[in-house]
């Protein structure tokens, strides 16, 4: 136990310590654990067939964690109000960046969504999710304590800002990702579910723009809802690994999907896992997710911080509709999206994105020391500043 | 911030009226929350379930069914090893093989697999010195998962790959095939592509039944495909053509041997050809067929069926008479004897000394519609049918117009491949039944004989008239002592390469001759692509001079092989001598 810090002690990594939800990190880690096996499992056989060295994927993921739990560690130490004031710089550090996609970007598989960095290519849009969500709980949450404050009005023009800079990418998976993330907030927020309703056919004249616009999103479309019309391959042989697998699975290294759809250890990572470890692993993995959202939900509901509800809602709606949509996507209940595994999937971007974006859920879940010490209100946490 | 701070404090108390009620309503959205999320997941656990359960391929233990069904598939491999043994052989009329396949190995490498590529390109470049090392090693760095190294891999040097210890080379076992004939019967059996497709000759016209073999064959001789050709007689057949083509400086050449009675081709050669085990680019002249795709015109030869025309049609005598006094005038045309001899010719001298215009007004006598029906039932008119697929549609004239009549007579303005020609002189001299040319050896019962070209009467007349060119005709050279040989010579003059007109200096040579001629049995042909006048020829290079004495070399040599005796002949008994009263002038030159 001398390695552990003492309950009094008053240091920043003791005070976290004794905070933070032990419970939540060990889920997340859990999934890092998860990830590894996956890549591993994956990786070579992509690898071997665009003709890198076969352990490429799997030493680069490892090498991605380390950064990624590092910075998961350093944000979740943050208070509330450190967690906004960085928020709030880092989101306009990711505009920048995507402003500056269009102009300095490399054209990959038809689409802008990179900047190149020596040894490393960053993705701004994935940052930009997390970082939309700190600054846009902050508006809206001093809206709630202040409703003369034009919260609202900002968090609209930000969307806009962000949709636009998403879309010319063109990059219609994180619109979608974006915008289900703020519909989440508003929802949370306690926007009357008679104004919700009305927000339906937006997203529905959203959804139908988007697809009598934009080819690419209407041929993805139109061969989800008819798969005769077209190709389905990288969806059949998904299916053809679920049904491949069975209830315990192949065996690890013993499937055959990884060998035949291209982006296996990105995209379609969740069918190389069933191929390979079967029905129990999938519930494992489901379980996983569900077990994480349920802990940091229920952290939330003895919350009193509204920032904080706010934001991790936002937050936590991103990371279930990525899950969502990758596992829908290689079921083949939702149109084929290139759309990462949080934590599972192979992918620098995502993986930083995500350790990030669960360091704010662990810093601002903490148990906040004012509930149990000093019942001094609002400036309780602000104490210290 | 500190006037921020103030600010705050003073709104301190209604800011947390407003947070306690945004609270509460926040707590109730979250379980809200809580809920859809669950339902989200819980479809998608169910819908995996339902592909990996319901819809599983395999039972909840795929890893070991997986298994048994691995040792099933290699049983299966195993299985089919046996009854996938190869394709079938291609063999001559008496056995001797032409093509055949042999089981070899051949080597391939899986580069993302490789554990050293240097040093098993060294050790492959010392095994195998045709390559070099540096080779070797592209083809080990080439970015896919198979690379054929060699095909065709002895035991010894496959022992010696094996000692390299390198598990990504890889063998597999592959049907080689074999041609121990070479060039002898190039055009004739053809060759597969790397596919195991036959692509050319008997290979490709036989495809499906030499592939279809490999299921039946149990390594007994049953699954050879016995042929008509006999390579004793190919290998006279091209041993002459090769020579005339050497002795006239030739550009190519072409032949066949065809049995009269049953149409089965004993011997066809195109020259030049080329090894099928080491065959040339695809569009190399030596892989064009000349005796059954190439289409000619080849001149005189033809008035063998203009000649039979008049006698089966208009039933004329052999005393007729027909002028050849003046070339014929037809238009723009004008049609010349080359061996003028410019006075009234009866049927016997208008064929002896190859007279055009006699056969010419043979033709317009029978009538255009007769020459054409004629024609067409001699099979010169359309593709014929044939065991290859190399065989092309004579170039006939269309419209048909009456001058064709006359230039067709004796052939020229209609271009047909040899094959057909050997074909319709069969039908006629065999005593007047078409025959199916053959090179599949077919039953003898099977054989059809109803379709009746000529009458016997002449056909009989036309071996007659055919004895009669060689006794004392152009076709001379091509007789064999006692062994009665009939034939025609015919020199076309190519067209002009300028498209106007013909070339007089570019000649189209050939005879075509058929023994014993009073009860024939074989029709021996021979063409030669340009032959050049040499001096012991006195600087001629026509069917008489070039293509009969190859004809009658073939003859002479394959005779007692397909067991014909000579016999004492004299003129008395040749069949010729009745039509010598109507020969009243003897050709001197040949």
């Amino acid at each position: 136990m001398s390695l552990l810090p003492e309950r009094t002690d008053q240091s920043l990594i003791g005070r976290w310590w004794w905070t933070v939800d032990h419970v939540l990190l060990l889920g997340i880690l859990a999934l890092m654990v998860v990830g590894i096996i996956l890549v591993t499992a994956a990786g070579t056989a992509v690898a071997l067939r665009i003709n890198l060295p076969d352990m490429h994927f799997i030493i680069k993921h490892l090498i991605y964690l380390i950064p990624s739990v590092s910075l998961m560690f350093l944000v979740s130490l943050c208070s509330p109000r450190m967690v906004w004031r960085l928020g709030s710089l880092f989101f306009m550090g990711v505009i920048f960046a995507l402003i500056l996609v269009p102009f300095i970007g490399p054209e990959i598989k038809g689409a802008q969504r990179w900047i190149s960095l020596p040894g490393f290519s960053l993705q701004p849009s994935e940052f930009a999710k997390p970082a939309f969500a700190v600054v846009a709980a902050w508006l809206l949450a001093r809206w709630k304590e202040d409703p003369r404050f034009k919260g609202p009005q900002y968090v609209a023009a930000l969307y806009t800002l962000t949709l636009f800079l998403f879309l010319i990418q063109p990059d219609f998976g994180m619109s979608f990702v974006l915008t289900v993330m703020l519909a989440a907030m508003i929802v949370v927020v306690g926007l009357s579910l008679r104004y919700v309703l009305a927000l339906l056919p937006l997203g529905a004249v959203m959804v139908a723009g988007a697809y009598s616009f934009f080819p690419h999103v209407r041929s993805r479309i139109d061969r989800f809802l008819t798969p005769e019309s077209g190709d389905n391959y990288q969806v059949d042989k998904s299916l053809e690994a679920f049904r491949s697998g069975g209830l315990f699975g192949k065996g690890p290294g013993q499937g055959d999907v990884k060998l035949e759809i291209p982006d296996s250890h990105a995209d379609f990572i969740f069918s190389v896992g069933a191929e390979e470890f079967g029905l129990i692993f999938i519930f494992l993995v489901i379980g996983l997710y569900v077990f994480i959202l349920m802990r940091a939900l229920k952290n939330l509901r003895e919350c009193e911080n509204l920032f904080s509800i706010i934001c991790v809602s936002g937050i936590l709606a991103m990371f279930a509709l990525q899950a969502m949509i990758h596992m829908g996507s290689s079921l083949g209940v939702l149109p084929a999206k290139g759309m990462t595994l949080p934590f599972l999937s192979y992918g620098g971007s995502s993986l930083l994105a995500m350790s990030l974006a669960m360091g704010v859920v662990l810093a601002l879940t903490r148990r906040e020391p004012k509930q149990s010490v000093a019942k001094k209100g609002l400036t309780a946490w602000r104490k210290g500043s | 911030m500190k006037a921020l701070d103030l600010r705050f404090r003073q709104q301190h108390v209604r800011v947390s009226e407003n947070r306690d009620r945004a609270l509460k309503v926040m707590h109730g959205r979250l379980v809200f929350f809580q809920v859809i999320a669950c339902l989200g997941f819980a479809f998608m656990g169910l819908r995996a379930t339902d592909l990996m359960v319901m819809q599983a391929e395999h039972t909840l233990f795929p890893a070991a069914e997986m298994l048994v069904h691995d040792e099933a598939m290699m049983e299966e491999q195993q299985a089919d090893v046996v009854a996938l043994t190869r394709r079938g052989d291609i063999v001559d009329r008496n056995g001797v093989i032409l093509a055949t396949s042999l089981k070899t190995d051949s080597l391939y490498v899986d580069p993302a697999e490789i554990i050293d590529k240097q040093k098993t390109a060294y050790e492959l470049a010392k095994i195998f010195p045709e390559y070099t090392a540096d080779e070797l090693l592209e083809k080990l760095n080439l970015p896919r998962r198979f690379v054929w190294i060699k095909h065709g891999v002895t035991p010894k040097e496959q022992e010696a790959v094996l000692n390299i210890g390198e598990p990504a080379l890889g063998y597999t076992q592959e049907d080689y095939r074999f041609y121990p004939q070479g060039a002898l019967t190039s055009h004739l059996v053809g060759r597969i592509n790397r596919e195991a497709k036959g692509i050319m000759g008997l290979e490709r016209g036989l495809d499906e039944y030499l592939a279809s073999q490999k299921a039946t064959e149990v390594s007994d001789g049953e699954a050879e495909l016995r042929t008509t050709i006999d390579v004793r007689v190919q290998h006279i057949l091209r041993r002459e053509i090769s020579n005339t083509i050497k002795e006239f400086q030739a550009k190519a050449g072409a032949g066949l041997v065809m049995d009269v009675d049953t149409g089965e081709i004993l011997a066809a050669v195109s020259l030049p050809d080329f090894d099928p085990n080491n065959p040339p680019n695809p569009n190399a002249p030596e892989m064009f067929n000349r005796f059954s795709q190439g289409v000619y015109e080849l001149g005189s030869s033809f008035k063998i069926f203009s000649t039979a025309a008049v006698l089966e049609f208009k039933k004329v005598g052999m005393g007729h008479r027909f002028d050849a006094r003046e070339p014929i005038t037809y238009g723009r045309f004008k049609i010349h004897d080359y061996h003028a001899e410019k006075r009234i010719l009866t049927v016997p001298e208008v064929f002896m000394v190859s007279s055009n215009i006699g056969s010419a007004k043979m033709a317009e006598m029978v009538g255009t519609d007769n020459i054409k029906a004629f024609y067409r039932d001699l099979g010169l008119m359309d593709a014929p049918q044939f065991d290859l697929k190399e065989v092309s549609a004579p170039l006939v004239p269309n419209p048909w117009r009456e001058i064709n009549t006359l230039t067709t007579a004796y052939g020229h303005g209609i271009a047909i491949s040899p094959l057909q020609l050997v074909r319709a002189a069969a039908s006629i001299v065999n005593g007047g039944h078409l025959v199916t040319p053959r090179l599949v050896v077919t039953a003898p019962e099977d054989l059809e004989k109803t379709v009746r070209i000529v009458s016997e009467k002449t056909s009989r007349d036309m071996r007659a008239l055919l004895r009669l060119a060689v006794t004392e005709g152009t076709g001379g050279a091509s007789d064999v002592k006692g062994l009665l040989v009939g034939g025609k010579t015919g020199t076309a003059e190519k067209p002009s390469k300028d498209g106007r007109g013909y070339d007089r200096h570019r000649l189209l040579s050939s005879f075509l001759g058929v023994f014993p001629v009073d009860a024939p049995r074989y029709v021996v042909f021979i063409m030669v692509d340009e032959p050049k006048g040499q001096k012991h020829t006195f600087g001629y290079a026509t069917g008489g001079w070039v293509g009969a004495p190859a004809v009658g070399r073939v003859i002479e040599a394959m005779a007692p092989m397909v067991g014909i005796k000579r016999r004492n002949t004299d003129d008395a008994h040749d069949i010729a001598a009745p039509l010598k009263r109507y020969v009243h002038f003897k050709e001197h030159d040949r």
